[in-house]
């Protein structure tokens, strides 16, 4: 049967990362084909490029044998590619069928009796429940996907990707929106859903496309492979780091969590009755596929991320008592005079000033120091001056922004600043992302430098090969629950895999 | 003030925060004034008629062109909205100004229009008018008073029920959206800032020409005196809802001639003061309130770069 669509050898690279390398695919009508990879595999890039909003930098699309240039997403919905967003595209204040009916030429004249009919129609033939007065405010995550999914249909596609369609979903929606795509698929609809939760893709999909590393490693049907087969074509086998690590010198308790809880504004669980705790001269990696916690798990110890419930306590070293930090701002942590120092994920964001130079920045955890009305700006100067020798970083001067270094070079600035503190518990959430080898080397290197000093040091990673040769213990998250918590030395990356892609629903 | 506020309604509606309101209704007032003074000066037998229409396109289209430069500041250069509105508005009143003031001396110190224009903006609807009682409450105004009621009708029904206005109203909430839906949102952002200032434009128009104390048509310094600010309140006091802008500025415009009618023994600065007292209370009510039926779009004020995902 000819592919409803066909991707020939397409590559697609963002500076100097080949995030799609030479991959070609069919897409059949009548078929689900599951898209699997880890984070930054590629995934969503294929799927971008087959929706319009990138442009593959070599190869081709053919659709029924003629080849397509697909620029906007515009081009996408008039080929009748339709493409469910992880962020849904939806206007808050406007009703479903106001939404559903957005941008289509028409009569001048909005019949909405006429809409919601077809809208209706729409539902009742795949199995939807939907409310098209409704307005998307009001509406749960799933009724909106349901929207953006009839949206789809209603302009008429043919073959709708999906990226990663339960991340938001309970196990029971789940359920109901497979079912809805098995009668999608029967319609002859092609199908195809980005996803890392294996079950899932076993349940649901005819075909597996795995990627690794922007490339395809191999497609085949459902039926004749197995959880275990795909969790190893999924992570691979890479070339090892060699990361250095040192036996842990444990110094005892550092920081406590028992049963931490939060709930973000969709008043679903991103924290779920989590409990672990870590020791000085430890480093905790923390794995996870991203989106399932890490993030709230960060700050919600350093003071940032509202706590529903459960506690958090920190235990001074040389001292026998606890100091309970549930609920403390950040600043009433500082006052306390624990010294806790937090690398974000987000780092020009959330972690350093872009326009501001080294010294501008270094200054901001330290301007109250002194006694003087003015800031001190020279022993700040001293202190990016010396970092810039110890961690080799490159900067034309210290009064440069740090807008202008490269991401490793800002990474530095932020993990030296950091450091500086002489903390006793340090947080760095994905330090080395988007790093070359070896800035990310000089990162781990600072990191193992703490955990000598005996720093209770917590890592969220997501490469696993990493995370598996520098970290003492491993936290597995998911669904921003503790599936378990392994000893790095005696695990393997199949066993991380498994615990990360596991649906809550079947532990 | 009906005017300004609709065409305020119709830019805020695309997203556009545009505080020149005040610019454009000067703009309006001179470029319609001088349209129907130079229109009796060489036409030998004026129309009532024909100096109207004049007026109003003048109006509109002067106001039309402000409301260009703020649209291409704004939408294509993506400059700050406060800061281009602020400038329009001096610039508006600058310009009408300038102007009111080369007229007046180039005619000799006083320039207005004829009777005829000044008939045709003065004058009632005609045997109507006459009625007892309700004639001198209900028909006794100027046309523009009509055709601004039907135009805040016609607007309601087009935010509300066409196509078009389901767009534009994407437009305002969530660009990116309406933008990934396949509508060109320049194109509605532009459109909606020209016309709702050309509608400003006419508000101003009928400011100058219709002067409660009796000296229509004639241009008098600052005549404006504050009244777009009031219309920008105005939006937000009808909560962006065109039918319900009729009864605002009448409410409005009650509580400003209170002074005339209801002695408090206060100061006349503090009767000033109660349109605005009005404008907070409604704003506080409005965003203690639960629903975001009745808010501002969500993306007001907001420049939208497609790259910026």
């Amino acid at each position: 049967m000819e592919p409803a669509l066909r991707l020939v050898n397409i590559s697609k690279s963002f500076g100097d990362v080949a995030a799609n390398s030479n991959i070609s695919l069919d897409i059949n009508r009548g078929e689900i084909l599951a898209v699997l990879g880890e984070n930054g595999s590629g995934k969503t890039t294929l799927m971008n490029m087959v929706s319009g909003i990138y442009y593959p930098d070599s190869g081709h699309i053919e659709m029924a044998g003629n080849v397509v240039a697909i620029r906007s997403p515009r081009d996408a919905i008039d080929l009748g590619i339709g493409m469910i967003h992880q962020h849904y595209k939806l206007i808050e204040v406007f009703t479903a069928a106001e939404n559903i009916a957005l941008g289509l030429p028409g009569k001048l004249k909005l019949d909405r009796a006429a809409i919601v009919k077809q809208v209706i129609e729409i539902a009742e033939k795949y199995g939807f429940s939907i409310d098209p007065h409704k307005r998307i405010y009001e509406m749960s995550i799933s009724e909106k996907q349901t929207v953006e999914i009839i949206k789809a249909l209603y302009r008429g596609s043919s073959i709708l990707t999906l990226d990663e369609p339960t991340a938001v979903l309970t196990p029971q929606e789940s359920q109901r929106f497979f079912n809805i795509l098995r009668n999608m698929r029967n319609d002859g609809k092609a199908i195809v859903m980005i996803s890392h939760k294996l079950n899932e893709v076993m349940e649901l999909s005819d075909k597996v496309a795995v990627l690794r590393k922007g490339m395809l490693v191999d497609l085949i049907q459902t039926k004749d492979t197995t959880a275990q087969k795909l969790t190893q074509m999924m992570v691979g086998r890479t070339i090892s780091l060699n990361i250095n690590r040192m036996e842990a010198k444990l110094q005892g308790l550092r920081l406590k969590l028992d049963a931490v809880s939060c709930i973000d504004e969709n008043n679903t669980f991103v924290l779920d009755n989590l409990s672990f705790s870590i020791f000085g001269g430890e480093i905790l990696g923390v794995a996870g596929i991203s989106g399932n916690g890490q993030r709230e798990l960060c700050e919600v110890i350093t003071g940032l991320y509202p706590l529903k419930t459960g506690t958090i306590e920190y235990f001074p070293p040389d001292v026998s008592y606890a100091v309970n930090l549930s609920g403390k701002t950040p600043l009433q942590i500082r006052r306390l005079g624990i010294a806790m120092a937090f690398v974000p994920e987000d780092r020009l964001g959330m972690g350093l000033l872009a326009q501001m130079d080294m010294v501008g920045n270094l200054m901001l955890k330290r301007y109250k120091n002194g006694r003087s009305i003015f800031a001190d700006r020279r022993s700040p100067r001293y202190m990016a001056e010396n970092m810039i020798d110890e961690l080799e970083l490159v900067t034309p001067n210290v009064y440069t922004p740090v807008r202008q270094l490269s991401g490793g070079n800002i990474q530095k600035v932020l993990v030296g600043r950091e450091i500086s503190s002489n903390p006793t518990v340090l947080i760095a959430a994905y330090p080395t992302r988007g790093l070359d080898i070896n800035s990310s080397h000089t990162i781990y290197r600072l990191l193992n430098e703490q955990k000598d000093h005996g720093t209770a040091v917590i890592f969220i990673g997501e490469d696993l090969d990493v995370l598996l040769e520098l970290c003492d213990r491993i936290l597995v998250l998911s669904d921003g629950k503790a599936k378990g918590i392994l000893d790095a030395r005696n695990t393997t990356k199949e066993e991380l895999g498994l615990l990360m892609t596991q649906e809550s629903s079947t532990v | 003030m009906l005017y300004a506020t609709l065409g305020e309604i119709l830019t805020e509606k695309s997203g556009n925060l545009n505080l020149g309101v005040e610019g454009l209704m000067f703009m309006g007032a001179i470029g319609g004034l001088l349209g129907s003074y130079y229109y009796e000066l060489t036409s030998l037998s004026p129309s009532a008629f024909i100096t109207a229409l004049i007026a109003l396109l003048c109006a509109f289209t002067t106001a039309a062109f402000g409301a260009t430069l703020y649209g291409i500041l704004t939408i294509g250069l993506r400059a700050n909205q406060n800061v281009s509105g602020l400038a329009l508005s001096i610039f508006g009143t600058a310009f009408g100004n300038f102007f009111g003031e080369v007229l007046s001396i180039s005619a000799g110190g006083y320039a207005a229009v004829g009777n005829v224009t000044k008939n045709a903006f003065n004058k009632g609807i005609g045997v109507l008018s006459e009625l007892p009682y309700v004639g001198k409450i209900l028909f006794s105004y100027n046309f523009l008073v009509y055709l601004a009621i039907l135009l805040s009708l016609a607007l309601a029904w087009f935010l509300k029920y066409s196509r078009t206005g389901l767009n534009l109203r994407a437009v305002g909430e969530s660009p990116a959206t309406a933008d990934a839906a396949g509508i060109n949102v320049s194109k509605y952002k532009y459109l909606a800032t020209i016309i709702g200032g050309g509608l400003c434009g006419i508000g101003g128009l009928y400011i100058v020409m219709n002067s409660s104390n009796g000296v229509g048509g004639v241009w008098v310094h600052n005549c404006i005196s504050g009244q777009g600010w009031i219309a920008v309140a105005l939006v937000i006091f009808v909560t962006w809802n065109p039918a319900r802008a009729i009864l605002g500025s009448i409410g409005f415009g009650a509580l400003s001639v209170m002074r005339l009618y209801i002695p408090l023994g206060i100061s006349a600065q503090l009767y000033e003061l109660f349109p605005y007292l009005a404008t907070i209370a409604v704003l506080l009510v409005v965003s203690m309130k639960k629903g975001r039926k009745n808010t501002a779009p969500n993306s007001l004020g907001i420049a939208y770069y497609r790259e910026e995902r």
